[in-house]
């Protein structure tokens, strides 16, 4: 079998499948490289929404791109102090 | 009114300038009224490239600064009616130009032309922003490997900033036998990570080399697989819709090579 797939090429078994995975992990990192400007304004505006709903620790806020092997995902850590009751005045600004 | 479409890449050395002077060459073959900026101020090759370095009397720089008029920079190509040079300058650099240059030149040529290509320089600095401020659309160059796709997807996001559309990529020295063997990217793994449309896959082609020697555009002599692929990119870029070439048929030299390797494993 082994030989059969060596003459005729199975498409699979030689750097291409490699290249394919290593490509399409350094595309997700390069896509998702945010610098820091962008991540301070993005802070501030999730704190500005946040704020309408609940009161928050601003201090203690984490927000940050977390990259592993396969996928980038967005982790933000709120400490929440109280929620805010009744209707948020959404509208308002 | 001409289109303007630039050939840009990220990583250099890849065939943007041997893609705009055979794209250009076959636009001319369908009569259609074509000129070749030479975009890459500083790194003049595409007069070499569609062999007119002899021709070149001013550069578009001279148009700019008003050394000399339009008419006088244009090279006109006489082997093939309708397609026209506008060269770089050699000994400038990048800066000589800015964008807002780059559009009005690009404005001025429009109306004598039905397409007006950017043959632009590697890198995402001012050089290719310059290069590419006039143009409509783009066509992405890229190789089938991992350093080129990536250039090629930092291009692109910026080109989308821009607001260039459409986008369009061309593959360019796919070798069918190394796909087969499973040893290059295929046309369909590129097109998986990058997303974006595709307007040809330009196989490996030992004439672009003699063309350039020669410096004649494969598209004007025909006779080779790179010549067909440039001829098909060229006619979608017309709208016509022409069916992608049979790369595989020209991997069936693939088999023998395998069957050669195969047997000289065994003799290990
Ligand atoms: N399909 C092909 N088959 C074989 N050789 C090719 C092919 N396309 C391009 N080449 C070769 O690759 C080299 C680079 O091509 P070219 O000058 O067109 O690239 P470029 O992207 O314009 O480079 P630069 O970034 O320096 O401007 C040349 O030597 C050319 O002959
Ligand atoms: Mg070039």
């Amino acid at each position: 079998m082994d030989f059969l797939k060596r003459l005729f090429g199975s498409g699979n078994e030689g750097s291409r499948g490699k290249a394919k995975d290593r490509l399409k992990i350094v595309l997700i990192h390069d896509r998702t490289d945010i610098s820091p400007q962008l991540l301070d304004s993005l802070r501030s505006e999730i704190i500005g929404v946040l704020t309408k709903y609940m009161d928050i620790d601003t201090q203690k806020i984490e927000i940050d791109l977390d990259h592993d092997e396969h996928e980038v995902a967005l982790v933000a850590n709120v400490p929440v102090l109280r929620i805010k009751r009744g209707k948020v005045d959404v509208d308002k600004e | 009114m001409a289109r303007v479409i630039v050939t840009t890449s990220g990583k250099g050395g890849v065939g943007k300038t041997t893609s705009t002077a055979n794209i250009a060459a076959a636009l001319a073959r369908f009569g259609k009224k074509v000129v070749a900026v030479d975009a890459d101020v500083g790194l003049r090759n595409l007069d070499v490239i569609m062999g007119l370095e002899n021709r070149v009397v001013y550069n578009f720089i001279d148009v700019i600064e008003k050394v000399c008029k339009l008419n006088q920079a244009l090279v006109k190509d006489k082997r093939v009616p309708g397609l026209y040079l506008l060269p770089a300058a050699q000994t400038r650099t990048k800066d000589a130009v800015t964008p807002e240059q780059m559009i009005a030149l690009c404005e001025e040529l429009k109306p004598e032309f039905d397409f007006i290509l950017l043959d632009c320089p590697a890198g995402i600095e001012g050089g290719f922003k310059n290069a590419a401020a006039g143009a409509d659309e783009a066509l992405v160059v890229t190789t089938p490997e991992i350093p080129s796709v990536r250039d090629a997807d930092r291009i692109i996001g910026m080109l989308e900033s821009m607001g260039k559309s459409p986008i369009r990529l061309i593959i360019n020295r796919l070798r069918p036998n190394m796909v087969q063997d499973g040893d290059m990217l295929a046309k369909d793994d590129i097109l998986d990570v990058l997303s974006i449309d595709l307007i040809g896959v330009v196989p490996e082609d030992e004439n672009v080399i003699r063309s350039t020697n020669n410096g004649e555009p494969m598209t004007m002599s025909l006779d080779s697989p790179a010549a067909q692929a440039y001829l098909n990119i060229a006619e979608r870029l017309l709208g016509r819709d022409v069916p992608l070439m049979d790369l595989e048929s020209y991997a069936t030299r693939g088999f023998l090579s395998r069957l050669k390797k195969f047997f000289k494993g065994k003799k290990k």
